[in-house]
C-alpha cells in the first residue's frame, strides 16, 4: 500500500513516463502517426461499422454514467437524478424518446437524448438493463411499513390501486412500465408530485403516462412519501 | 445559607474563567483560517473563499485532507499540516461558522467567456459527451448537502482544480467529478470558471 502509493508520487514528481516520450518523439512521429490513424478510420467506417459504433456507444454511456451513477445506481445531485440499472428497456427506450417529442417535459434531458440516434437509444437500454447494483437507500423508514401495505393494498378508500397490480409484486416492472425497486427516494416523489406537469405534455402525441394520471393525483403527500420510501429500498 | 451562596459564585467565577480559554481556542481557529483564506473567509489565492460554502462539504474536505485523499500540491503543502491536529468537532464547528457568511463574487473571470461558461454550466454539450453542471450543483451554482457551492469561487482557484481532477489528483474521491473534468478542454474549463466567477 505505501510502496504504491510511493510510486504513483515520484511518477507525478518526474512527469509521467509517457509524456516524456510524448515529448522526445513527438515532434518526429506526430505528422506519420496522425496519417496511420487517419487510415485506420477510415478502415473501421468502410470495413466494420460496429466497431465504431461501439466505440460510440461506450463514450455515450460513460457520459450517462458520469451523472447516473457509475452502476447506474442513480445520484442525489441538486436535482435527484434516477436509477437506470435494471429498468425495463421499452419504457426507458420510451422515456427517452419523451423527451425528444416533448412529452416529458425536462430540458438536461432534452438536450441529451436528441444527441442519440434510434439505434444508440436501443443500445443504453440494454446496457442498463443488465446492471443491479444495491439501491442507494437513505429514505426515512418510518413510514416503509404503511409504504408496503399502499404498495401491495393500494387505497381502497380513495380509489387508489395497489401499485403492484400493474408494477408487479417486486416493483420490477413489465414492458412499458417502470421497475420502481431500488429508485431514489426523492426522485419518485418528484415525479409523483409532478406527474401532470411533467409527462404526457405533448396533446398531439397521448401516451401511456396518462395511465398512471389519476393515481398519482390521487395520493396525497404522505402517502407518497410512504410508498416512495418502501419501494426505494427493494433490491 | 450565605455559605451556600458563596460557594456557587465562587463557583461560577471559576466556571466562567474556565470557559473563557474555550472561546477563545475557537476564535483562535477561526483565525489560523482566515490568515489564508482571507478575511471573513472570502477567499485570497489560492486558498478558495469558504464564506457561503455548504458546510457537509467543507467538513468532509477537511477529513479528505486529513486522510491524504484531497492530493493536490497546496493541499499537501498546506492543508495537510493546517489539518493534521483538527479534531473531528472542531471541523464541524468551523464548516457551520463559514456556512453562516455571505459569499462575494470573486469577478475575476474573463468576461467576453462568460456566455459559453453558461451554456456549458446550464446545458452540459451533449455532442461531446459533456454533462450539465447544473444537475448537481444547482441552478446558482449554490450547491446542496455535500455537493459544493461553486458561484463566486475565483477563477484561478476553479481552473486549477478542474485540471487537476482530469490530472489524476484526488482520484480517491471517486466519481462523478474526476471523469467529468477530464473530458473538459482548456478552453471550456476557462469559460466555465469564468461563469462561476460572476455569480453572486
Amino acid at each position: 500500500m505505501a510502496s504504491s502509493r510511493w510510486r504513483i508520487e515520484t511518477m507525478r514528481r518526474h512527469d509521467r513516463p509517457e509524456r516524456r516520450i510524448a515529448g522526445a518523439f513527438g515532434a518526429r512521429f506526430a505528422l506519420p502517426i496522425v496519417l496511420a490513424a487517419i487510415a485506420f478510420v477510415g478502415v473501421c467506417r468502410a470495413g466494420d461499422m460496429n466497431t465504431v459504433a461501439t466505440g460510440g456507444i461506450k463514450a455515450k454511456l460513460s457520459y450517462c454514467k458520469d451523472c447516473h451513477g457509475p452502476l447506474a445506481q442513480g445520484y442525489d445531485g441538486y436535482f435527484p437524478i434516477p436509477r437506470l440499472a435494471g429498468q425495463q428497456t421499452e419504457y426507458l427506450e420510451n422515456q427517452l424518446r419523451a423527451f425528444i417529442e416533448h412529452r416529458r417535459t425536462n430540458n438536461i434531458m432534452f438536450n441529451v437524448a436528441h444527441a442519440l440516434s434510434p439505434g444508440m437509444i436501443a443500445a443504453l437500454a440494454a446496457d442498463f438493463r443488465g446492471l443491479d447494483p444495491k439501491p442507494i437507500g437513505g429514505a426515512p423508514t418510518q413510514f416503509v411499513a404503511l409504504g408496503k401495505k399502499i404498495f401491495q393494498d393500494g387505497v381502497p378508500d380513495a380509489n387508489i390501486a395497489a401499485c403492484a397490480a400493474c408494477h408487479g409484486p417486486a416493483a420490477t416492472g413489465s414492458g412499458p412500465i417502470p421497475r420502481l425497486a431500488g429508485q431514489l427516494y426523492p426522485y419518485l416523489i418528484k415525479e409523483l408530485v409532478n406527474w401532470g406537469k411533467e409527462r404526457g405534455q405533448n396533446p398531439t402525441k397521448p401516451d401511456t403516462s396518462a395511465i398512471m394520471s389519476p393515481v398519482a393525483h390521487s395520493l396525497n403527500r404522505s402517502q407518497i412519501e410512504a410508498v416512495a420510501a418502501y419501494v426505494s429500498y427493494l433490491k | 445559607m450565605s455559605y451556600v451562596r458563596l460557594k456557587i459564585a465562587v463557583m461560577a467565577i471559576a466556571f466562567s474563567a474556565a470557559a473563557a480559554p474555550a472561546g477563545h481556542a475557537e476564535n483562535a481557529a477561526i483565525r489560523n483560517c482566515n490568515w489564508c483564506h482571507g478575511a471573513s473567509g472570502q477567499g485570497y489565492t489560492p486558498a478558495p473563499r469558504l464564506a457561503g460554502q455548504r458546510p457537509q462539504y467543507v467538513a468532509t474536505q477537511l477529513m479528505n485532507f486529513s486522510s491524504h485523499a484531497r492530493d493536490n500540491p497546496f493541499s499537501r503543502m498546506y492543508m495537510w499540516g493546517a489539518v493534521a491536529n483538527l479534531s473531528r468537532q472542531t471541523a464541524h464547528d468551523l464548516a457551520a461558522y463559514y456556512a453562516t457568511l455571505s459569499p462575494r463574487a470573486a469577478n475575476d473571470g474573463d468576461r467576453a467567456l462568460a456566455a459559453e461558461g453558461q451554456s456549458i454550466y446550464q446545458e452540459g454539450m451533449p455532442d461531446a459527451n459533456i454533462a450539465a453542471c447544473v444537475v448537481c450543483h444547482g441552478p446558482n451554482a449554490e450547491g446542496v448537502r455535500g455537493i459544493p457551492r461553486l458561484g463566486g469561487l475565483a477563477y484561478t482557484y476553479l481552473k486549477r482544480r478542474l485540471e487537476q481532477w482530469g490530472e489524476g489528483f484526488h482520484a480517491a474521491a471517486g466519481p462523478p467529478m474526476p471523469g467529468i473534468a477530464g473530458k473538459l478542454s482548456p478552453d471550456q474549463i476557462d469559460a466555465l470558471t469564468s461563469y462561476l466567477s460572476f455569480i453572486k
